[in-house]
């Protein structure tokens, strides 16, 4: 029963890895694509290229945390709506997500593109503005089409919450401001934590958002991976790229784990 | 502090769906550029699905989107009932297996079933040459390669993946007591699992082949890379013509796309309450009787 699983995983998952760590210690072939060696040298070489890691993880970082700051309000503001509202509300903030990733990042195209909101900001003279194929268009595009995901475990969380505890709070004395430090963050970092896990990784492994929005300027490892895969046709260090993005992100899910035990552990929010 | 909160919702929801119902606006768009908007027409969904290229590459996803939608979720589904009773040696690998499949980026995957299939080809192809002489079979020996297939084959990693996720998660949670109550009423392994079990598990399957589908049919970045040439996939075509710059048959197709993927999500929405609709009654027939 478990065998045609077993062994789709097995030849599609655990194989193509395999040969993507054996091409890692390669060389490249006169011709592009790999030749057979055994050097640390694409390894080595990871250091040099490390523009585009280091890119990715600022902006996956400025993306997640943009993506939080905006959808936690939006989240209590779910939760804390009566009955049938809020989950005609969740459904309405989740459904974009089901659309497609490729059009709702198109769809930014044209309104930053010169057309759009430029022309616009122009007619009110304010001089050339460029948005397009800038940091700040790639981390627009990356909360527009994260934030339903972020919104999720936030309100599981957040529609658990025991108001009672809130009212207590305020009934002891303690502000707005207090009460939310103190009762209610603790209370939903577990579902923040899954929230920014969930966001986090797949960011680290973009490439439609930099190539579409942030044209050839904003390099990140997905386009730097496509670049090495189908461009300079460097198959060995493409691969000793792309193990290097694989330990990255193996990294985040350990640190997600890691401060995932500590403290209580009583109520878990497991979305993964 | 709660108008702020609205506000903020309120903004959102705006910011969420504008850029979308801009698409959907300008893909009637009677003018010839794409971004000023000159009075309504139909004029490019007739361009659009005139177009030979796209009509293939719409065929090419929907049947990527299928096959994968049900091989994972008949694999999954399967494999998820099968790991409740393995070994826990087993059920960790799987674990393991599962998880992986989920969190590696999609671009990884691209590029390992990429490497996988031409190593593959390279040293499957020179056999089956030879089996051809061997047997002499008339005709060209078969050649394998990219195509449709490894696209699938791909896709159905990740959405197996999620299958098995969902599923498992389903039976966690799922009643016991019904499987035992028909055990004892003499039903057939087979005979429970058909009336008892895939009933209850229905949501969280139709959930998956639900997921699979959309995820395979919208995919770009693992279809870029281990597609044949000249298969191209709705996603891929889109892509390339925006990189070609943007013309106005997009928006069209997009608004297609949209309708495709709402319409899916709202067919499934209607069977899954329908379905809960039929357990209830069944349950509360039960509970009187």
């Amino acid at each position: 029963m478990l065998l045609p699983s077993g062994a789709w995983f097995f030849a599609l998952l655990v194989a193509p890895l395999v040969i993507l760590l054996v091409f890692s210690f390669g060389e490249r072939a006169p011709q592009g694509g790999y030749a057979p060696a055994f050097t640390f040298d694409n390894y080595a070489r990871l250091p040099t290229r490390s523009t585009a890691f280091v890119n990715t993880l600022g902006l996956a970082t400025a993306g997640t945390l943009l993506c939080l700051l905006v959808a936690y309000p939006l989240a209590y503001y779910l939760a804390t709506r009566a009955g049938a509202k809020r989950t005609i509300l969740l459904v309405f903030i989740i459904l974009p997500f089901w659309t497609s990733f490729l059009i709702r990042t198109y769809a930014w195209l044209t309104i930053l593109g010169a057309t759009g909101i430029p022309a616009l900001l122009e007619a009110v003279g304010f001089g050339e503005v460029v948005l397009l194929n800038t940091p700040f268009a790639v981390l627009l595009g990356i909360v527009y089409n994260y934030l339903p995901l972020m919104v999720f475990p936030l309100y599981v969380t957040l529609e658990r919450l025991d108001k009672r505890l809130i009212e207590a709070s305020k009934d002891l004395g303690a502000g707005r401001l207090e009460t939310f430090r103190q009762v209610t963050l603790p209370l939903t970092a577990p579902g923040v934590l899954s929230g920014v896990i969930l966001v986090f990784i797949p960011i680290m492994g973009e490439y439609l958002i930099p190539a579409l929005l942030g044209g050839g300027k904003v390099f990140l490892v997905g386009n730097a991976l496509v670049d090495m895969f189908l461009q300079s046709r460097n198959w060995p260090f493409g691969s000793a790229a792309a193990i290097g993005l694989i330990l990255l992100v193996l990294v985040a899910v350990a640190a997600y784990l890691w401060v995932g035990s500590r403290g209580r552990v009583e109520r878990q929010v497991s979305l993964l | 502090m709660d108008r702020l909160l609205r506000g903020h919702s309120a903004f959102l929801f705006l910011f969420l769906y504008v850029p979308i119902a801009l698409v959907v606006l300008f893909s009637f768009n009677a003018g010839e550029r794409a971004g000023e908007l000159r009075g309504l027409s139909t004029r490019w969904y007739g361009t659009a699905l005139s177009n030979v290229f796209v009509v293939r590459a719409l065929q090419n996803s929907v049947i990527v989107a299928f096959s994968t939608a049900i091989i994972a979720t008949v694999l999954g589904t399967v494999a998820a009932l099968a790991l409740q009773r393995a070994r826990r040696v087993v059920r960790t690998a799987f674990d393991v297996l599962t998880y992986t499949a989920i969190i590696i980026p999609g671009i990884v995957i691209g590029i390992a079933t990429l490497i996988f299939f031409v190593n593959l080809w390279g040293w499957l192809n020179p056999w089956l040459a030879y089996l051809w002489g061997v047997l002499a079979v008339p005709g060209e020996p078969l050649e394998m390669g990219q195509g449709l297939h490894t696209i699938v084959a791909a896709h159905v990693v990740f959405t197996m993946a999620i299958v098995i996720v969902l599923v498992r998660a389903r039976l966690a949670g799922m009643d016991r007591t019904l499987v035992e109550a028909s055990a004892d009423l003499y039903a057939t392994p087979w005979r429970t699992l058909r009336q008892v079990t895939l009933p209850q598990l229905s949501p969280a399957i139709l959930a998956g082949a639900l997921l699979s589908f959309t995820f395979s049919f919208d995919d770009y970045i693992i279809a870029s890379f281990v597609s044949g040439p000249g298969q191209s996939t709705l996603p891929m075509l889109i892509f390339s013509s925006i990189r070609r710059g943007i013309r106005p048959e997009i928006n069209a197709i997009a608004t297609l796309i949209l309708v495709v993927t709402l319409s899916s999500l709202f067919i499934v929405s209607l069977i899954y309450r329908r379905q809960a609709a039929r357990t209830a009654a069944a349950r509360r027939a039960a509970a009187v009787a």
